[in-house]
C-alpha cells in the first residue's frame, strides 16, 4: 500500500524531474546561442581554420538534428561529464566544488540572518500594528527591496571600512590568518549586506502570517483559557508563522544566487558568483554554463527539499 | 432579438473608487511626485547644463560635489557628473520602461492563453514558466548579454525575457479563475471565437493585477539593468547608465566617494518610487497579495 506520505514525495519527486527537464531544455538553448556554440572553445584557437572546425563539428555530431544532440549533451550532464575549462583544463563541475562552500557559507549566514531579524520585525509589526514601529517598518522593507544590493555594499564599505575601521573590505580571510575569528570577521559585512532584501521579504511575509495565526480560533482558546500573551505568541503563534517560511525560504533561493553574486563581485569573495563572472570574463563558456545549470539545479533541490521538510513537519500538507 | 445593455452609469474615471483609493495612498502620491521630478530633470535636465556628458575636463578631475561650476562634482576624466547622471537617467529608465512594456506584453499572452486553453496546453507554458523561474536571473541575464553583444536594445529585450513570468503566473491564476464566470459562458455559448473572448471578454477583467505587476517590473527592470551594467556587461560606455556609472566607483571609493554614492542613490530613489506607485495601486485595485 502507497502511504500517502510517500505518494506526496513520488508526486513532488515526479514534478522536479519534469521541470529539471525543462531547465535543461532552456540551459540548451543559451548554450547554442553563444557564440560559436559548443564548439566556442576551438573557434578561439588560432591554429585551427573553418575548414577543422567543421569537420570537428562533423566528428562531434553537431550537424546531427537538435534534438538528438540535446539528448547527448544531457546524458553527459547526467553522467557527470560537464564539459573542461577552457582556463585550466579542470573539469567543469571541480570548478565548481571549489567555489561552492564559499558561497554556500555566505547563503546560509546571510538566510539565518535575515529569518532572525525579519521575524523580530514582523511579528513585533503585527503584534504592534499601526504603530509607529509598524509604519518604518513597512516603509522600511519596500525601500530596502529598491536598494541595488551592490551600492548597498560600497556604500557598507565606505561605512565600516573605510571611515571606521571595523571590518575588512573584502575577500574571505587574512593570508596567513586561518583563525575561525578571521573568517567570521570577514563575513559579518557581505553576509549583512547579501540579507538587506531578505530581510524586507520576511518580515512582511511574518507580519502577514503573525496577523493571520492572531486570529484564529486556537489563539482565542488559548486567551479564554487564560494563557499569557506571551506565550501564545511564542507557542501558538510563532510556530504557526514560521512554517510556510520554509517553503518561503526555497522560493527565495533565486533570489539570494542572484544577490550573492553581486555581494561576492563587490567584496572578492571567492564563490560561486565570483567565479561565473570571473568566466564570463576569460569566455570561457563550459564554466559558464555549468554554473548557470548548476544554479538552476540547485534552486530546483532547494524548493524540493523545502516541501519534504515542511510536509514532514505539517502533515496538513502530504493530507491535502 | 438583441438584447441591449443597460447604458452604463455616466460616473467619470476620476471618480472612481480606485482612483480616490489610490490618492489616500499617501506613499503612491510621493512614488509619483519623485518619478515625475526624476522624469522631467532628466528630459530637460541637460538642456540646462553648461556640460555634455562627454566633455572631458583634465583640470578639474575629481572635483567633489557643490565645489565650483560642477553642482555633483566630476568623474576621474573630469566629466560634469551632474550631466551624466541625468543622461544615464534617460537611458536606465527608457530600458527599465521598455522592458517592463515587453515583458508584460510576453507574460501576458502566456498568462492568457494558458489560463484560458488549459490543457496540456497551459500544463506546458506553466511548466516552461517554473523552468524559467528557477534560474537566478542575474545568472541567464549576464550569460545572454556577455553573448549577444549588448546594444541598449538588446539588453532592453534580454530584461524581458527573462523577467516575463511573474507576469504570466499572475494572469494565468487570473484569467482561469474568470474563464469559469458567467459572462464568459455566456460569450461562448453566443459563439464568440476564443480569441476574442481571451482578449475582448477576459482580458479587461484581469487587468487590475497585470497593472500592479507592470508598475512592479519597472522597478525590477531598473535593478537588472543596473546590476549588470555595474558588473560590465549591460549598457556600454561611453553612453551613460546609472549601473554603469557605478562600474569604476568602487576603487575610488575611499577618494571620491561622491561617484558611488550619487548614482546609487538615483537607482534607489527610482526604484523606490515605483514599488509605492505598484504598492498603491494594489490598495487601489484591490489585487490580492497572494501571486506578487
Amino acid at each position: 500500500m502507497v502511504t500517502r506520505m510517500s505518494g506526496f514525495l513520488l508526486n513532488r519527486l515526479s514534478q522536479s524531474i519534469v521541470l529539471l527537464v525543462i531547465v535543461s531544455i532552456i540551459g540548451f538553448t543559451v548554450l547554442n546561442l553563444m557564440p560559436g556554440g559548443p564548439l566556442a572553445q576551438f573557434g578561439l584557437d588560432p591554429g585551427m581554420t573553418q575548414k577543422d572546425v567543421e569537420r570537428l563539428a562533423a566528428q562531434l555530431g553537431l550537424n546531427r538534428p537538435l534534438w538528438i544532440q540535446y539528448l547527448d549533451w544531457a546524458w553527459r550532464l547526467l553522467q557527470g561529464d560537464w564539459g573542461h575549462s577552457f582556463r585550466d583544463g579542470s573539469s567543469v563541475l571541480a570548478v565548481i566544488g571549489r567555489h561552492l562552500l564559499a558561497t554556500l557559507l555566505l547563503m546560509g549566514t546571510s538566510t539565518a540572518f535575515a529569518i532572525a531579524l525579519g521575524a523580530w520585525v514582523g511579528i513585533r509589526g503585527a503584534t504592534h500594528r499601526y504603530s509607529l514601529f509598524d509604519y518604518c517598518a513597512t516603509v522600511g522593507a519596500m525601500v530596502a527591496l529598491s536598494v541595488p544590493t551592490f551600492w548597498f555594499g560600497l556604500i557598507g564599505i565606505y561605512i565600516f571600512t573605510l571611515k571606521l575601521g571595523w571590518v575588512p573590505a573584502g575577500n574571505m580571510y587574512t593570508i596567513g590568518d586561518g583563525s575561525v575569528l578571521d573568517y567570521l570577521h570577514h563575513l559579518i559585512l557581505p553576509s549583512l549586506v547579501l540579507s538587506l532584501v531578505h530581510v524586507a521579504i520576511w518580515s512582511r511575509y511574518m507580519r502577514t502570517a503573525t496577523l493571520d495565526a492572531l486570529s484564529q480560533d486556537f489563539v482565542k482558546t488559548a486567551r479564554a483559557k487564560g494563557v499569557s500573551e506571551r506565550r501564545i505568541l511564542l507557542k501558538h503563534v510563532v510556530g504557526n508563522a514560521l512554517l510556510p517560511m520554509i517553503t518561503l525560504a526555497g522560493m527565495q533561493l533565486p533570489s539570494i544566487l542572484t544577490g550573492a553574486l553581486v555581494t561576492e563581485t563587490v567584496f572578492t569573495w571567492p564563490g560561486m558568483g565570483r567565479l561565473f563572472l570571473d568566466s564570463l570574463g576569460y569566455s570561457d563558456y563550459p564554466v559558464v554554463m555549468g554554473l548557470l545549470i548548476f544554479s538552476a539545479i540547485l534552486v530546483v533541490l532547494g524548493n524540493l527539499i523545502a516541501d519534504i521538510i515542511i510536509a514532514t513537519v505539517d502533515p496538513r500538507i502530504r493530507l491535502g | 432579438m438583441t438584447v441591449i445593455a443597460a447604458p452604463a452609469t455616466p460616473t467619470r474615471w476620476w471618480h472612481s473608487r480606485a482612483v480616490s483609493r489610490f490618492t489616500r495612498h499617501h506613499l503612491a502620491l510621493v512614488g509619483i511626485a519623485m518619478i515625475s521630478l526624476l522624469v522631467l530633470a532628466c528630459v530637460l535636465g541637460p538642456y540646462t547644463l553648461p556640460y555634455d556628458t562627454l566633455q572631458i575636463d583634465l583640470r578639474a578631475r575629481f572635483a567633489p560635489p557643490l565645489s565650483g561650476q560642477h553642482y555633483l562634482g566630476t568623474d576621474p576624466l573630469g566629466r560634469d557628473l551632474a550631466a551624466r547622471l541625468l543622461m544615464a537617467g534617460r537611458i536606465s529608465l527608457l530600458v527599465g520602461f521598455s522592458a517592463m512594456l515587453l515583458s508584460t506584453l510576453i507574460g501576458t499572452l502566456v498568462g492568457v492563453t494558458a489560463g484560458y486553453r488549459g490543457g496540456w496546453v497551459g500544463v506546458a507554458l506553466m511548466r516552461t514558466v517554473d523552468g524559467f523561474l528557477s534560474y537566478p536571473s542575474i545568472f541567464l541575464v549576464l550569460a545572454l548579454a556577455a553573448t549577444l553583444r549588448p546594444s541598449p536594445v538588446m539588453i532592453t529585450v534580454i530584461i524581458a525575457v527573462t523577467s516575463w513570468m511573474e507576469t504570466a503566473r499572475i494572469v494565468e491564476a487570473e484569467v482561469r479563475s474568470l474563464r469559469e464566470r458567467e459572462f464568459v459562458q455566456a460569450a461562448r455559448m453566443v459563439g464568440l471565437s476564443g480569441k476574442h473572448i481571451m482578449f475582448r471578454e477576459i482580458l479587461p477583467n484581469a487587468m487590475g493585477p497585470i497593472i500592479v505587476a507592470a508598475s512592479l517590473a519597472v522597478a525590477r527592470a531598473i535593478l537588472l539593468e543596473a546590476y549588470i551594467s555595474f558588473l560590465g556587461y549591460g549598457i556600454q560606455p561611453p553612453l551613460p547608465s546609472w549601473g554603469n556609472m557605478l562600474n569604476g566607483a568602487q576603487q575610488y571609493l575611499a577618494s571620491a566617494p561622491w561617484l558611488a554614492i550619487i548614482p546609487g542613490a538615483a537607482i534607489t530613489i527610482a526604484v523606490t518610487s515605483f514599488n509605492f506607485i505598484g504598492d498603491g495601486l494594489r490598495d487601489a485595485l484591490d489585487v490580492r497579495d497572494d501571486h506578487i
